[in-house]
């Protein structure tokens, strides 16, 4: 056993983290390439598009739902107040009337991209105060069945008549910068330079990062406790309801800027769009990814937009092989499939695929092997 | 003057009275224990100083201070640790996480450092481990986690509840060990027990709480002479023959 050696909390970057942090950069490389070359047509970039905001959506609840333990179904409701929030305030002054077609718009300034993202993610986390001052008061399944309710009334109120000057009603925001509004075009209207799937890496890779040192904070270790035990980490001296509060919010924050990510993914915004069905799709990535594992969601959300955008569409149409038919396959048959691997996953493989690791324990020995010594 | 008061402390948990009115002191840098069967109200008793279980009246003072119905982070960042019943390591921080965690209100990097150290020091098999998921330790070493994270947190009083819990005999003579080492370093210890022999042993004073009140006190050795301590609490059933 090695002597004068003191485990300390201070850690440096070892060789695994500097792997795991070139394999990160690489793939940046890849992204920025693949866009300059390949027809940005491709079902890959809608699914790198959409992946990297459900990257973001889905770290931002596990950070609540692995990282803090509080069980939160809100996630679709916080991605609405987002998406709204970053939609009105950044559709341009001259269109904003055509939108409102038939509303004269309360709010008539535009911001631009970036402050209006972040504006998304604080009216979101301040929904998520409001909301957890009583909410967070209840544990597991109940929390879960209140943020859910949260998240349907949201819908609900997004969407009623009264609040149309502002949310343009049943009606879909649209004409607000998005993706493709970021490839540098020259003078004949021709694209040179693509950068509309580096944009969500990018915007992703950031607010990820900052959930990361969040985690890795004094803030991170005692959300942990929390997780781990309530009881003990209030005896420990940490404050039970300034920590919730602080996870919750911040955790909102995020999904309402990946809901920002994803209006800007998907062109247009309707709030009847954001339904649990969407809160139950980052869950199942979560859990997918391994709970309490951040490159586990990242990994995670690829695969499940990879397979549900376009992998296995195929379930979804007839496919006939020679003369034979292959039965069951119609539409929504997909989601069948789905099903069956998310029962095999919680059945076989609890942990998920990453379990509670991160991608530089990959490259790390066992540790047990270096202690026997 | 005693470190720790408490006075006519009364606990109801739903209509059922857990402690009906209960009156103990600890002095500065004894070891007092608490000894009781199941139920007794060991366990609330703890609860309600460090602040976790609400009292409903009565009166707790900590060096001259009155702490009652305090914030359990107040009371903590006041010097009073707590050891919980069943060890309650965080099993899915590592050991020295859990050790930083005990330190959470205190801010001088630099003798957190020192002081994780110190905790090394007392258990070595815990720097073995320190990279180790705390889950993964076995029940004597999560106790001793469990102990080291409360002297992270520089209390002036640890509470213990049940160190000896479910360990094998040779480990609990540690933790004993470990208790009296403390007591030399200046921490005042107030223990829980149902292995009221040992506890005894390593008291300087005791009290006897049954079903919710305080049946007998005295000091440590005294208790474990007196004939109904031994009779109730060790085992020696002279009576039944």
């Amino acid at each position: 056993m090695q002597k004068n050696f003191a485990p300390s909390a201070k850690k440096r970057p070892d060789r695994a983290t500097w792997i795991s942090a070139g394999i990160i950069f690489f793939i940046y490389v890849v992204v920025f390439a693949l866009e300059q070359f390949i027809p940005p047509t491709t079902m890959l970039f809608t699914v790198l598009k959409k992946g990297a905001t459900y990257a973001l959506v889905a770290v931002s609840m596990n950070l609540l739902n692995g990282f803090t333990g509080l069980f939160s179904l809100g996630q679709a409701g916080f991605m609405l107040i987002g998406a709204y929030v970053y939609a009105i305030f950044s559709i341009p002054g001259e269109v904003r009337a055509r939108v409102y077609q038939y509303f004269t718009p309360a709010i008539n300034f535009t911001l631009p991209v970036i402050p209006a993202m972040i504006l998304a993610g604080l009216v979101a986390a301040l929904f998520a105060f409001l909301i957890g001052l009583p909410v967070l008061r209840l544990k597991s399944d109940y929390l879960a069945i209140a943020t859910l309710g949260f998240a349907e009334i949201v819908r609900a109120i997004f969407q009623w008549k009264k609040l149309g000057p502002v949310t343009n009603g049943s009606n879909m925001l649209k004409d607000y910068p998005t993706f493709n509004d970021f490839n540098i075009v020259n003078a004949e209207g021709k694209v040179v330079l693509y950068l509309s799937t580096l944009l969500p890496f990018v915007i992703a890779g950031v607010c990820i990062g900052i959930i990361m040192l969040l985690i890795n904070s004094t803030y991170g270790r005692s959300f942990k406790a929390i997780r781990d035990d309530e009881v003990a980490a209030e005896a420990m001296g940490v404050n039970l309801a300034r920590h919730k509060q602080l996870a919750f919010a911040i955790s909102s924050f995020f999904a309402g800027v990946g809901g920002a990510m994803l209006a800007m993914f998907t062109n247009t915004v309707q709030a009847k769009g954001f339904t649990s069905a969407m809160t139950y799709e980052i869950l199942l990535i979560v859990v997918l990814g391994g709970i309490g594992s951040v490159s586990g969601s990242c990994i995670s959300a690829f695969l499940f937009v990879a397979c549900s955008e376009w992998w296995l569409r195929f379930l979804d149409q007839k496919q006939v092989i020679g003369t034979f038919e292959v039965p069951l396959l119609r539409n929504g048959f997909r989601l069948v499939v789905f099903s069956v691997i998310i029962m095999v996953v919680v059945l076989f493989y609890r942990q998920g695929m990453m379990g509670m690791r991160e991608l530089p324990d990959l490259f790390r020995k066992k540790r047990g092997k270096e202690a026997a010594k | 003057m005693s470190l720790l008061k408490v006075t006519d402390l009364k606990v109801s948990y739903g209509g059922i009275e857990a402690l009906k009115g209960i009156s103990f002191a600890v002095e500065e840098g004894q070891i007092v224990t608490l000894i009781g069967a199941n139920g007794a109200g060991k366990s609330t008793t703890l609860r309600s100083i460090s602040g976790i279980v609400p009292i409903r009246s009565g009166k707790i003072e900590f060096g001259g201070e009155d702490i009652t119905g305090k914030d359990p982070q107040k009371i903590v960042a006041k010097g009073i640790a707590l050891v919980p019943e069943g060890r309650r390591v965080f099993p899915n921080l590592t050991v020295l996480e859990n050790l930083r965690i005990g330190a959470y209100l205190r801010t001088d990097e630099d003798a957190i450092e020192r002081d994780s150290a110190h905790v090394f020091e007392v258990f070595p098999r815990l720097k073995e481990r320190h990279w180790q998921m705390a889950g993964t330790l076995s029940g004597g070493e999560q106790q001793m986690l469990a102990v080291g994270r409360a002297m992270m947190a520089r209390p002036k009083l640890m509470m213990m509840d049940e160190p000896s819990l479910g360990l094998a005999p040779l480990v609990v003579r540690d933790i004993f060990q470990i208790i009296r080492q403390l007591s030399d370093e200046g921490i005042t210890i107030l223990l829980i027990e149902q292995n009221a022999n040992a506890a005894l042993r390593c008291a300087n004073y005791g009290y006897v709480l049954e079903t919710g009140s305080i049946a007998l006190s005295g000091e440590g050795a005294v208790l474990l002479e007196n004939p109904r301590v031994r009779d109730a609490y060790l085992g020696e059933a002279k009576s039944k023959k």
